[in-house]
């Protein structure tokens, strides 16, 4: 006996998602949603980024990794609010899913927020699957990985509304091409912006902070 | 590694789906549509569904899996055609501003008891 169906299976996180994407409507506060491989340099990118925006944008962050709290630690020091997810409790979870984004966002307390920034776990892959009720998604290849990883990645470049290339500052050093790197994202996402910066030097840094303030005007009125 | 996720919420629709009056069911197919774009892959779903399935219903079902290819359309051109290699630009107006028809299901579509 055959039994029809029809359903999504991730249609319970993407109820999740649609709940917390009303949570944060409420509290009119812009959410990013950053992924990338591990290693791209997310963590320093947002320490530079959140030290050129504070005290004039209130910005908290969730850190989603599988073990240990370093990436929070390196965060706080910013005076961001900070809190970190470790999925080794969930069977070690290689994304962050909708129903963990909205518990630790009430936990951080984001009633004061412009903008809410997830450090999504060290992944090209399954991060890209997973709706968590953000506004914008950011990509984040660094100039230490092939020039070849969004068309070996593609999803995650397609669902991407930014792209950012960090780790410019290596690139005398290193056979890789970034023109190729971005001809390449642009074959997966044609219309994706792509900003070439490095996170050490900040070279880079004001068009990609114009940007995120732009989007925090929009949503926040602020 | 999330197809221990999609594996659980398989396995919960798939036992809500089961009528109630049926005696001892036992579930032999789960016939799901997995576009190519989305990040699944079979020989590690089927590896969590064994894991997870084991004294349920489920024990043993064996997956078929329709693979959805990703066809997208331009907005600029009206065409529709199929990606392959991960280009998502026009082919016929270069365009790109095109929009994701099909190519990332992760769908149930039904279940076969045995008899």
């Amino acid at each position: 006996m055959e039994i029809n169906i029809q359903k999504r299976v991730l249609e319970a996180n993407d109820t999740e998602a649609d709940i917390n994407r009303k949570f944060f409507k409420e509290l009119n506060v812009f959410v990013l949603n950053m992924m990338s491989s591990p290693g791209s340099g997310k963590t320093e990118l947002l320490c530079k980024t959140l030290g050129r925006l504070m005290p004039d944008v209130s910005v908290g962050v969730i850190v989603g990794d599988i073990c240990t709290t370093n990436d929070a630690d390196r965060l706080e020091v910013t005076g961001a609010k900070v809190t970190q997810i470790n999925t080794d409790q969930f069977g070690g979870d290689c994304h962050l899913a909708a129903p963990l984004i909205i518990s630790s966002a009430k936990k951080l307390g984001c009633e004061d927020l412009d903008l809410l920034i997830v450090e999504n776990i060290g992944n090209l892959v399954c991060p890209a699957e997973f709706d968590i009720g953000e506004d914008a998604r950011a990509v984040v290849l660094s100039v230490t990985e092939g020039e070849d990883k969004p068309l070996k990645y593609p999803l995650m470049f397609r669902v991407a509304d930014i792209a950012i290339l960090n780790k410019i500052d290596l690139l005398p050093y290193l056979d890789f091409d970034a023109g190729l790197a971005v001809d390449n994202m642009k074959l997966v996402h044609p219309q994706l912006p792509v900003f070439e910066i490095s996170a050490k030097t900040e070279e880079g840094f004001e068009p990609w902070l114009e940007w995120l303030k732009i989007k925090v005007f929009e949503k926040t009125g602020r | 590694m999330h197809e221990m996720g999609i594996a659980q919420q398989l396995v919960q629709i798939a036992l809500a789906a089961i009528p109630d009056d049926i005696e001892n069911p036992k579930v032999e197919k789960l016939n799901l549509r997995i576009g190519k774009l989305a990040s699944v892959v079979e020989h590690s779903l089927t590896f969590c569904l064994e894991i997870i399935t084991k004294d349920t219903p489920l024990e043993n079902t064996v997956l078929s899996i329709d693979v959805v290819p990703v066809r997208v359309h331009c907005k600029t051109c009206d065409n529709e055609w199929e990606v392959k290699d991960s280009v998502f630009k026009c082919p016929f107006c270069e365009d790109g501003d095109v929009e994701m028809l099909t190519g990332r299901e992760i769908e149930i579509t039904s279940l076969e008891l045995t008899d």
